[in-house]
Order: structure tokens, then C-alpha cells, then sequence
């Protein structure tokens, strides 16, 4: 289970708090939803539990272990803008290939064409690179998978072809997924569960069971 | 509405891509300044000797640059200074290269009191006038060719310095270097494989541009009478001794000399800009 247990964070003392107290836990194969306005902190919380930030207060931990510092993080973090996640200057299959190789199905269900592999990012499309970033976290070594606004850029029919497969392979192996948004529709339609940062701001409200 | 053109139906003319024609520019550039650094052991020193029957021709066949007030070969001449200037240049923008490397990935790397200090040494370093502290740094050292060279590679690294630091700061900040980490890369991998892609072409391409300022700084310093000793057919020797013979109409003197100097400096620009475009994945197949 990812855990994040009484998170408190700001970027320098003397700067005000960008999460407080905020506790949440996500199940091996569920997906839940973590919503709310911009600003509130949603791509902060993000990075605290994939390890890319550490907490000012308070730990993240899968299955009762802190996060690894030096080796593979089984938590993974797709970002928004997957032109800043890839190297500029390295080819499509490098780029793939710097966590552990996806395998070859993984790519087609996700519609990566071969003939993409020996590009450089900036001859791919916003929508084909975010592609990249997916297959480039969905290895046997991933265990949870937190979606920074993922999809936000893509057209409709893009985003259910991605979280398609996405949740088709977190399903298959029980992988637990974070789907950081604020597009209702998406998350409702997506998720086991929501939470709401902005329902309130000191706690994290549990809306159980949605209604479809 | 408009009618488009009837389609044309002809073989493809076989045309060179921009990839080949840059290619060429960089071989053409990379073969004249090789040429003219090791022309000096194929034409000998037989030029330089003073021929007093030939004085003051104007250019020929068989003196293309003209003779000089001695009968001196001003091609022979010409090359030779060519040669030393650029084998100076060589050295001083290398030596310039590498304080500029060395400076740039401490203050990139390490930051802090470290960032700080190489920072405000690199605003001295500019805020001071070019010229003046050059002339302040050869004569401090001695002159000569020594004097030069020290005062070219110690006056050229700030902004070369600035690049690498913001390189290395931009790199080391982004994403997918972060992202790198989390797939359990170590910092070691990461310099290697996401650092040196980046800064490598930044330095090979900003070594190459600083060779013009070398060169130029060079040949200004002799000008003015404290770089390499007048004996040596310097470039910059060379346009200051025909200074004296311009207003007497032997315009060759200075003109050609002046001419090899400045092609020899832009071929260095074009070989810097086309191997910057090749490097460059976003211009390298266009």
C-alpha cells in the first residue's frame, strides 16, 4: 500500500505551506482520484509521493518502507508536459530505455509505432510523446503509478485510447494508480474513489462509492 | 480561385541535402585552416629571405600577395603569420576552453559559496574593457608570444563559463533528469549520459567561436607592439609594418594579408555555426 501519513511541505522556511496535513493511502490495483483547483497543490503532493520532493513533516512509504533513494522508485510519476520528462538530445528507444524496457505489446497497446523509435522528441507529437513517458513507466518494476494531469492535453478519443491500456495493464498487475485532475468527468469515470483537496483544506475528504 | 500549376513529371535533379551541404562547409572550413596552419613546412622559409632586384611588385603569378620594401614574398609572408597567429589562437582559445569548462561545471555542479564566488569573478571579468585588461596581462607577463597566449586564454573564458553554468544548472533542474533518478540511475550515469550530451557541443562550438577573438586579440596586440616580437612574420606584424607603405600606394601590403586574415576568421565562424547545426538534433536532419 502507498501511503502518505500527515504531510506537511513548503519549499523554504520562511515560505508558506504548499500541502498540510494531508494523509492519503492508495491500494495495490485501485485507482483513485485526487482532485481540485489549480493551485492547490495537487502536482506538489504528486511529487512528494513519487519521492521527488522529500516532506517538511510527515512520510510516504509503500508497504511500510520508505522510498528507495538510489534505486528504481516504485512509485512512478507521469507528468503533464512530457516534452520537459524526455531528453532532447536522445532518441525515442533510448529514452524508453533508460528505466527497464517495456515490452513490445505494452508499446502497440498504446499505439507507439516502430517507426518511431530511431526519432528525436521534438519529431513527435504532444500527444505521441506522453506515449513515450507512459510505456517508459510500465514495467514489472512499477508498483504505483500517479498520472499528473496525464491526458490533460490530449483530444477525447486520445485519452480513452491511453487510459485504456493504461488500466487494462495496472488491472493485470495490480498496480495502484494516482489520477491527479481536476476534469470531473475523467476522474469519475476512471476512479474507485475521490478525493476532494478543496472540500477541505485540512483534511482530505473520502467520497466513497461513486455514483455512476 | 487559382489553377494550380500543371505537375511537372521529371527525374528528381540530384540535389545535396542541407545535412551534406553542411558537411561540406565544415570539411571545407576544417581543410583551408589546416591548410594554411601546415603551409608553412611546404612553402619553407625561402620567401622570407630579401630579394632587393624584386622589391615592391605588385601581385603576380609569381608573387600572387605582391613583394615588399625587401623583395620579401608577402604570400610566404602572409601564410607564415597565418600559421603562427592560428597555432596561438590553437592554444589560447584551448587553454580559454577549459578554465571556461572547469569554472562552469563547479558553479553549475556544486553552487552555493562556490556558484557565488565564479559568478563574481565572471562580473569582473566583464565589467572590465577587453582590450585594456589584455594589454594589462601581457605586459604584465612580459610580452612576447608567451604574453599572448596567456593573456588571450586568461581574458576569453567568462562568457563560454556563463553558457556552461547555465547548461549544466538547466540540465541538472529539469525534468527528465529528476525523472532519471527516480528510475534509479545513479548521479554518475546521469552526468554521463544526460550532462555531456548537453555540454559537450555548448563547449566544442564556443571553443571554435572564441578562435576569431583569439586570433583578432592576437593580431591586435602585435599591432600595437607588445604581442609576438617583430622579428616573426606575425599577422598582426605584418599589417602594422605595411601601415607605413599604404599612403605610398603599395596597397598589397596590407590589403592581402588583411584579406587571408579575415577569411581564416570566418571560416572558423562557419565551422563553428554548421557544427552547432549538425549537433543540434532539432537542425542536424533538416
Amino acid at each position: 500500500m502507498l501511503t502518505g501519513e500527515g504531510l506537511w511541505f513548503r519549499y523554504a522556511p520562511q515560505l508558506p505551506w504548499v500541502i498540510q496535513a494531508q494523509t492519503l493511502a492508495v491500494e495495490p490495483g485501485e485507482v483513485v482520484g485526487l482532485m481540485a483547483p489549480s493551485g492547490f497543490g495537487k502536482t506538489t503532493l504528486a511529487k512528494l509521493l513519487a519521492g521527488y520532493l522529500a516532506p517538511t513533516k510527515g512520510r510516504v512509504s509503500v508497504d511500510s518502507q520508505p522510498l528507495p533513494r538510489r534505486r528504481y522508485c516504485p512509485v512512478q510519476l507521469v507528468f503533464q508536459n512530457p516534452e520537459l520528462a524526455v531528453n532532447p538530445r536522445w532518441r525515442i528507444d533510448q529514452i524508453l530505455r533508460e528505466g527497464h524496457p517495456p515490452q513490445m505489446h505494452q508499446l502497440d497497446a498504446l499505439g507507439i509505432h516502430s517507426g518511431w523509435l530511431t526519432r528525436y522528441p521534438h519529431e513527435l507529437s504532444g500527444g505521441e510523446l506522453q506515449r513515450i513517458a507512459i510505456a517508459r513507466t510500465l514495467n514489472s518494476q512499477t508498483r504505483y503509478l500517479i498520472a499528473d494531469e496525464m491526458t490533460a492535453m490530449l483530444d477525447a478519443n486520445t485519452q480513452a485510447l491511453i487510459w485504456q491500456a493504461v488500466l487494462d495493464y495496472t488491472r493485470a498487475h495490480q498496480i495502484g494508480v494516482l489520477v491527479v485532475s481536476h476534469d470531473w468527468p475523467l476522474v469519475r469515470r476512471l476512479c474507485d474513489r475521490i478525493l476532494d483537496l478543496a472540500a477541505d483544506q485540512d483534511h482530505c475528504t473520502l467520497v466513497s462509492g461513486v455514483a455512476e | 480561385m487559382t489553377t494550380l500549376a500543371p505537375p511537372q513529371i521529371r527525374a528528381p535533379k540530384k540535389q545535396s541535402n542541407r545535412r551534406q551541404q553542411t558537411l561540406w562547409t565544415i570539411g571545407l572550413c576544417a581543410f583551408f585552416l589546416a591548410a594554411v596552419i601546415f603551409s608553412t613546412w611546404v612553402i619553407g622559409d625561402a620567401g622570407l629571405n630579401p630579394v632587393l632586384t624584386q622589391r615592391n611588385q605588385s601581385p603576380s603569378l609569381a608573387h600572387p600577395f605582391g613583394t615588399d620594401w625587401l623583395g620579401r614574398d608577402m604570400l610566404t609572408r602572409s601564410l607564415h603569420g597565418m600559421s603562427l597567429s592560428l597555432r596561438v589562437g590553437l592554444l589560447a582559445a584551448t587553454a580559454s576552453a577549459a578554465i571556461a569548462a572547469l569554472l562552469g561545471l563547479a558553479a553549475g555542479t556544486l553552487g552555493g559559496w562556490v556558484d557565488a564566488v565564479i559568478c563574481w569573478i565572471i562580473d569582473v571579468c566583464f565589467s572590465l574593457p577587453h582590450l585594456v585588461l589584455l594589454i594589462l596581462i601581457a605586459f604584465a607577463v612580459g610580452g612576447g608570444t608567451r604574453g599572448v597566449i596567456i593573456a588571450v586564454a586568461l581574458t576569453h573564458w567568462p562568457s563560454l563559463a556563463r553558457v556552461v553554468r547555465a547548461e549544466v544548472l538547466q540540465v541538472n533542474s529539469s525534468d527528465y533528469v529528476q525523472l532519471s533518478h527516480r528510475l534509479g540511475r545513479s548521479p554518475a550515469w546521469v552526468a554521463r549520459h544526460h550532462m555531456v550530451p548537453h555540454v559537450v557541443p555548448q563547449l566544442l562550438v564556443g571553443l571554435i567561436l572564441l578562435f576569431p577573438h583569439a586570433i583578432l586579440h592576437e593580431a591586435a596586440l602585435s599591432f600595437i607592439g607588445i604581442g609576438i616580437s617583430p622579428h616573426l612574420p606575425a599577422i598582426g606584424i605584418i599589417l602594422a609594418e605595411s601601415m607605413r607603405h599604404l599612403s605610398t600606394g603599395y596597397w598589397w601590403l596590407g590589403v592581402m594579408p588583411g584579406l587571408l586574415l579575415l577569411l581564416s576568421v570566418k571560416a572558423f565562424d562557419w565551422l563553428g555555426e554548421n557544427l552547432r547545426a549538425l549537433l543540434d538534433p532539432r537542425t542536424s536532419q533538416g
